[in-house]
């Protein structure tokens, strides 16, 4: 089938199976390896990636599913050589060891602070408890988003702003995907 | 590049009777098949593991564990890959699996390894005085004692295991890129196997995306990786999944022990005994390099000063996945502790004494140190009081007991767990361990350019724990540079010297010592060429604040980056020394460093559902010299979300026909954000006094010391229900049936 997505402000057209995942996509088709296949059963939360506004979990996402749609990966964040907020909150707060958690917990934490631009330690906790971190015990992930969240604000140069730096268009209908990032209930 | 993927069995125990990979080698995307017959051919159907036993890479003659390794498609996609394996017939012949470890010495028990002369039984083995110890037993006022099991567990690193092999056939070269915390022994082991010669093989282990033990042993996947790619003349990749890593990988702990403990009334532990069945799976691929068959278990005396101790370890096959000792085990040191602190928390239940004064009581004083344990072990230094006191400060521990008091007359179950634990990590001392024959020295080289700029290489592999930070760090110190300005080199065998690899919290201890002890090679040479400059005997300078200065004119100075420009120059040298600052530094440890700390885990327990909640965890680490304590507090974090995940919810259990329970992190639950509360940590420092710089290791204390916390909380929590033990994971399920009195075998199954 033939899909065509925009990930990262950048359209892509590719002939794939039905059956391929978004991640595979992502990473096998277009290369984009920054995104992490960790489980395979929506648990881990290494593939998130934002499907339109939404933070989903893409190796439980086919890629056709997100034909015609905006997608936004861990490389999307950067902007111009300058590290999003939150990526300079991981660095800061040492909230990641061996990383591979880490481009899922930067999607889920910009998203986060999109929308509750200061959240309390326990609604980050919240926020990332559809993902799993085996390094941190999750405190430094927890003092990152912190941190970013007060970065985010900050002034920067002459009334310049750390605005929220992947907007995306509001979502054009395409098909509901309940593939939301949020605690896995057990 | 190719793709492969392994066929697995769905069965624990069956005889192969055929396998069949006709229609699989017409699948028009398919390039090859391997089978273990294919492989037996070039011989490659066995490999060694890191324990001397022989593993099956893919099965001939039957397969002994659910999720065994039986052929290896190889195709130009992944998903074709996977198609493939459903095109291949395999007849088995069902055989009765062994699943219960406690019946595997048992007359009639089916016979797992018919290869071998031992049946079932891998090792009997013991350590300590029993004679010494039986009396201490006779002559104890109380004596306290259980059966427990520390389940089976996986270290589940987020990234599973995989590889790409290339071989070049015209130069003869092989490059595997692996998942792999020890390359160079990799290396050495691949030589052997494939009879290719050890220079022409490259192990490239990039960052890895953690490893936890995981990443130690040899694979079936990374072997079957190497021959397609062989047989292929082009590069394979493989990546197991998440069910392929849960289920065939190294699994952790299956210790089954009886413990007892012995006192007098009025407290002094006097000794410990314990007998222990431990099951090793199918095949003996315990990832631990020490001599013993039961690693260091038989430190189980822990931090306190016992009269005598004994300890017999019974190893046996059965029918599940092989492995035995990965996941941040220090090598059995995490049974061990697990057993002394549940013991001592018993104890202290019997005696009706504070499980924290029980501790005071008999900790080792520091001078003790060093100190030779009932069995064996000299631990190099301690402050064992100043921590325990350091944590019940921290807590507010006097405080927490009343609440619990008042809470539980209000019908609230709030628990107060302690652990004190003794770790020992650095392997090794050459007398008690070494891998297949490799002693356990590490090397580092260090490059110091003509800017003065440098690069370290080191034999040891990051999976997280900032070696690129610490060895530079390291360096810096020694040399009076910036850490910015030295390069750290590792994961790949062609660019580093030769060493076993990151395990057992060795980097700092014995890596890092050679890192330490190659800067101070470098820093004296310096020292020469210094001298040469300013004109002076290398006799009158001294090294300070980061420079060479002439003593008596301290103003008169050089830094390394000055001295390396001359070193490189036409600057005429004294006879005798070399240009440049380079040099190379072995190191070989002559023991392991001792790491201890003092838990303190408070758990809020709702009797009506069986849920834990954990809501504080003190934990005061010492560690010797921190080298970067943002790092090391990294370390400690993860190890008490290990605590949490293991004593709560993380076990790979059976069904008695072989299944396995734990499969995929559906089934299989690590702790997320919400279960992990935000810890309290807490340091001394007392120096290792034989390691350069008085480091210890510091990545597997808090699992280590994390998991008798809990679950000596829980237990605290259920003490109004009279219960003194319940095995892990203390599920909910768990919990309420132990409040009822009817606990599980959590290792056969869990509700």
């Amino acid at each position: 089938m033939k899909v065509t997505v925009t990930v990262n402000g950048t359209d892509y057209t590719r002939v794939v199976e039905p059956r391929l995942l978004l991640i595979h996509f992502l990473r096998d088709e277009l290369r984009l390896t920054g995104s992490h296949w960790g489980c395979d059963t929506s648990n881990c939360g290494a593939c998130v990636v934002w499907l339109d506004e939404t933070p989903v979990k893409s190796c439980t996402v086919l890629a056709v599913m997100a034909d015609g749609r905006r997608i936004a990966t861990v490389e999307g964040l950067a902007r111009g050589g300058a590290l999003d907020p939150v990526q300079e909150a991981f660095a800061a707060c040492h909230g990641l060891q061996c990383g591979f958690c880490t481009p899922g917990m930067l999607m889920t934490a910009r998203w986060l602070l999109d929308h509750n631009p200061d959240p309390t330690a326990d609604e980050i906790r919240e926020a990332i408890s559809g993902q799993v971190c085996r390094c941190t015990g999750y405190e430094n992930i927890v003092r990152s988003v912190l941190w970013a969240a007060k970065h985010d604000n900050a002034p920067e140069g002459e009334g310049d702003r750390h605005g929220p730096r992947l907007r995306v268009a509001p979502a054009q209908g395409g098909p509901a995907v309940h593939q939301g990032a949020g605690h896995v209930h057990r | 590049m190719l793709h492969g993927a392994i066929l697995r069995s769905p069965l624990a125990h069956a005889r192969i009777v055929s396998v069949d990979a006709t229609a699989a080698r017409g699948h028009p995307m398919v390039v090859a098949v391997l089978t273990g017959a294919d492989l037996a051919e070039r011989g490659l159907a066995w490999m060694p593991t890191l324990f001397g036993d022989l593993q099956s890479v893919l099965a001939t003659d039957k397969v002994r564990f659910q999720g065994q390794e039986v052929a290896f498609v190889v195709a130009t996609d992944r998903y074709a890959a996977r198609d493939a394996l459903e095109l291949i017939a395999v007849d088995y012949e069902p055989l009765p699996p062994l699943m219960d470890a406690l019946t595997a010495l048992e007359p009639g028990a089916p016979a797992v390894r018919e290869d071998l002369p031992g049946g079932n039984r891998v090792f009997d083995w013991s350590a300590g005085d029993k004679a010494a110890a039986d009396a201490a037993f006779a002559a104890a006022d109380v004596v306290v004692e259980c059966d427990m099991l520390y389940p089976r567990s996986h270290p589940a690193p987020l990234e599973t295991c995989g590889a790409i092999a290339e071989y070049d056939a015209t130069s003869g070269r092989l490059t595997l890129w692996s998942t792999s915390q020890a390359p160079h022994a990799h290396r050495t082991m691949y030589a052997g196997l494939t009879g290719l010669p050890e220079h022409k093989i490259r192990i490239v282990s990039p960052d890895l995306g953690g490893g936890f033990g995981a990443k130690v042993p040899l694979y079936p996947g990374y072997v079957c990786a190497i021959a397609a790619a062989m047989e292929t003349g082009r590069p394979v990749k493989w990546v197991e999944d998440r069910s392929e890593s849960l289920m065939s990988t190294a699994f952790a702990r299956d210790y089954h022990m009886h413990g007892e403990i012995a006192a007098t009334a009025d407290g002094e532990i006097l000794g410990l005994r314990a007998r222990v069945l431990a099951d090793h799976g199918a095949f003996n691929a315990a990832a631990q390099p020490s001599k013993f068959p039961a690693g260091f278990f038989h430190i189980f005396t822990g931090s306190y000063q016992v009269r005598a101790a004994y300890c017999e370890v019974t190893g046996v096959f059965t029918n599940k996945a092989p492995g035995g000792v990965a996941y941040s085990c220090s090598f059995r040191v995490t049974e061990a502790v697990y057993l002394v602190e549940r013991l001592t928390d018993m104890l202290a239940g019997r005696l009706g004494m504070d499980p924290a004064e029980l501790r005071m009581r008999n900790l080792l004083r520091p001078e003790q140190f060093p100190y030779t344990s009932p069995t064996g072990w000299q631990y190099d230094s301690g402050e064992y009081p100043r921590a325990l006191q350091l944590a019940l400060d921290m807590a507010g521990y006097d405080k927490l007991r009343r609440e619990q008091a008042e809470r539980r007359a209000r019908g609230e179950y709030m628990g107060i767990g302690l652990s004190f634990f003794t770790e020992a990590v650095g392997a090794g001392p050459r007398s008690k361990m070494d891998i297949l024959g490799l002693g356990m020295a590490d090397g580092a080289d260090l490059r110091v350019h003509p800017t003065g700029k440098a690069v370290l290489s080191i034999s040891v592999q990051s999976q997280g724990q900032g070696h690129e930070t610490t060895f530079a760090q390291l360096v810096a110190h020694e040399l009076g540079l910036s850490p910015d300005d030295v390069e750290v080199v590792h994961g790949d065998t062609d660019r580093t010297p030769y060493g076993l690899g990151t395990y057992g919290s060795r980097s700092t201890p014995v890596s890092g010592a050679a890192a330490v002890v190659v800067a101070r090679k470098v820093r004296e040479r310096a020292r020469l060429v210094a001298a040469a400059m300013l004109e002076v005997s290398a006799d009158d300078l001294d090294w300070q604040d980061g420079k060479w200065r002439v003593r008596g004119d301290p103003d008169q100075a050089l830094g390394v980056g000055e001295i390396a420009m001359a070193a490189h120059s036409s600057l005429e040298l004294p006879a005798g020394v070399e240009g440049h600052l380079d040099a190379s530094a072995v190191y070989n440890p002559p023991n392991l460093t001792f790491p201890f700390g003092a838990y303190i885990c408070v758990t809020d327990v709702d009797p009506g559902t069986g849920e834990v909640k954990v809501r504080r965890f003190i934990a005061v680490d010492d560690c010797g010299v921190r080298i970067n304590p943002m790092i090391v507090e990294g370390q400690v974090h993860r190890g008490l979300a290990d605590g949490i995940g293991i004593a709560l919810m993380q076990v790979i259990s059976f069904d008695e026909i072989g299944n396995c329970l734990g499969g995929s992190f559906m089934d299989y639950l690590l702790p997320t954000a919400l279960e992990c509360p935000s810890p309290e940590l807490g340091a001394t420092v007392t120096p290792s006094p034989h390691h350069p710089i008085g480091a210890k290791g510091i990545g597997e204390s808090a699992t280590v010391g994390s998991v008798p916390a809990v679950v000596n909380s829980v237990v605290d929590a259920l003490a109004p229900f009279g219960v003194v033990h319940a095995d892990m994971p203390l599920t909910p399920a768990n919990v309420w049936l132990a409040i009822q009195g009817r606990p599980l075998r959590t290792d056969l199954s869990v509700s």
